[in-house]
Formats: structure tokens, sequence, C-alpha cells
């Protein structure tokens, strides 16, 4: 907190810098609105095949929706964990910014551990990628958001050394705010996952 | 004070807005999962239910967490989300509507 005093006595004209910043975000939204088509293309696959079970198991037989809640319970959390970072750098609290990003990464991990042994758990019964094209679409769409966690946590990791080494700078606060924007967007995606993928599958 | 207090824009956002979403966005959870897991509601009627509380829940979050507004950069954030959906109904709903008709010319089992 004192580094942070003194970073602001160095910067002359906090306007100059939230100019760049809304660029900054911008450019990042831009990028989200790009993955966000991805993601809408492996909905459409996920949905044209979802029918395609070659004999295989269907969505009500593989899905468990209690550990999907769960899942949707640590997502959440920390996506509200990450707001309270957030509001923690507009007050300039250093050490809190720290605390509310190490508590999002540990329920963001906690996620990610849950979907690899789900996963694992689904190709030990022979029901991996390779059984059918409902697998292979399922597997497809559900890893792709969850390598997008697994890159959101290692974002985390990497902001939480920077703050260390850094402080809170007009380097670093665009960056808390666009991986903000990145978490954030990650949990509107698994809305999406566990109502059209979870919940529809299970009917 | 005078920092944006939030991602997309420079109106302050508060421990209230983000205490707000996380509720909302709690309720809009569990009713679907209720619905689905007690399975007293018909199927027909339960997918409405599903896709209502979806979409409510993403405003809820694109508002309160992210603070998607029309305000900030003078729209833009939003110009783009729209211009966003429309290649989404695009790809999702021809896609869907494409392979259904392709399905049924080919009498596939």
């Amino acid at each position: 907190m004192a580094t942070d005093t003194l970073h602001h006595g160095a910067t002359p004209e906090p306007h100059e810098h939230h100019d760049t910043t809304g660029t900054k975000l911008f450019g990042f939204w831009v990028y989200l609105m790009s993955d966000l088509v991805i993601f809408g293309s492996l909905f459409a696959t996920y949905a044209v095949l979802m029918k395609g079970t070659a004999a295989g198991p269907t969505a009500a037989d593989i899905f468990e929706l209690p550990f999907v809640l769960v899942e949707t319970f640590l997502l959440l959390f920390s996506s509200f964990t990450f707001g309270m970072g957030v509001l923690a750098m507009n007050a300039e609290r250093l050490g809190q910014v720290k605390a509310w990003l190490g508590i999002t990464f540990l329920l963001g991990a906690a996620f990610v551990g849950m979907e690899v042994y789900e996963f694992q758990h689904l190709i030990h019964q022979g029901y991996g990628p390779d059984q059918s094209a409902f697998l292979s679409s399922f597997f497809t769409l559900v890893g792709t958001h969850g390598l997008h966690v697994t890159v959101g946590l290692v974002w985390i990791l990497v902001m939480l050394v920077q703050l260390s080494t850094k402080g809170l700078t007009p380097m670093t606060r665009p960056r808390i705010l666009c991986l903000s924007l990145f978490w954030h967007f990650l949990d509107i995606v698994w809305i999406c996952v566990f109502s059209f993928v979870y919940l529809m599958g299970v009917l | 004070m005078s920092h944006s207090s939030s991602p997309l824009t420079s109106s302050h956002g508060s421990v209230k807005s983000y205490v707000t979403g996380l509720l909302l966005s709690l309720v809009l959870t569990v009713i679907p999962f209720a619905v689905v897991m007690g399975g007293a509601l018909s199927t027909a009627t339960t997918v409405v239910v599903i896709a209502v509380t979806a979409v409510l829940q993403i405003l809820v979050q694109l508002v309160m967490f992210m603070h998607m507004n029309t305000k900030a950069d003078e729209g833009w954030n939003v110009m783009s989300f729209v211009f966003t959906l429309t290649i989404l109904v695009l790809v999702v709903g021809g896609s869907l509507w494409i392979m259904q008709h392709l399905h049924l010319n080919m009498m596939i089992g």
C-alpha cells in the first residue's frame, strides 16, 4: 500500500490512463465477442450431434445434476469474488485485491478439478469422446470451456505475481479489469452449458 | 472515487450491485435445477423455464457483473454484442434448421 501511494504521486493525470484503459477494455471486449462465436459454433455442433449416440449412452444416462449444481455454484461465487477484487482495486486496497484474487483462484481451481474428475470418470466407464458423435461434441464443448477457465487460472497467478512485484499501477489495473471481464464471460458461457447441455440433456 | 469502478463503464459499481447480482443468479440457478430434478412439470414447460431463467441470468450477469450499458464507449460495447448475437442466431439457428431438413430428407433413423 505504501508503493501504491507513491505511484499515485508519480502519475500526474489519471484521466490519460483512463482513456487508454477504455480502449484496452473495448479491444478485449471485441476479443470476447469473437470467443462467443467460437462457443456458439460449438453449441450448434452439439445441438446437431446430441442425438447421435451410436447405441452408446445418452445424455440422461451420464449426467449427474447435483454434481453440475456444485460446479455451477463454484463458478458463480468465483465470479462474485472477482467482482469484490475489482471493488477493492478501486478502493486502492492492494492486500484485499490479492486476497480476493486468491479466493477466486481456489474456487476456479475446484471447478476445473471437478470437471477433470467428471471427464476421467466418463472415460473410465468407457464413455470417452471416441464413443459417439454426442460424446465427441460434448467433450469438445465442455472441454473448451474448461480450457478457458484453466487459462484464466494461469492469468490470475500471473496477476498475483505482478501485483506483488509492481503493485497497482496504470499497467496492472487494465489487466485486472480485462481478466475480470474474461472471468465473468466464462461464467456466462457456463450458464448456457448447464442450461442447454446438462439440464435439457437430462429431460 | 474518480476511477472507473467497473470494467465497462465509469459509473460506480458497488458491493450492492455485486451482491444483488449474486443473489439473483443463485435464484435463477436453483429454479431450473429444482424444476428438472423435481420433475413435476411437463417437458415443454420445463424447457421454457430453463430457457427463460438462463436468458434472465445472462442479462443479470451482463448488467450486474460486467456492467454492460449503453453509456460506456458511446454504446459500442452493446453494439458489438448485438452484432455478435445476430451472428450467433445465424450460426446456431441456421445449423439446426439445415441439419434438421437434411436429416428428414435422408430419412436417417
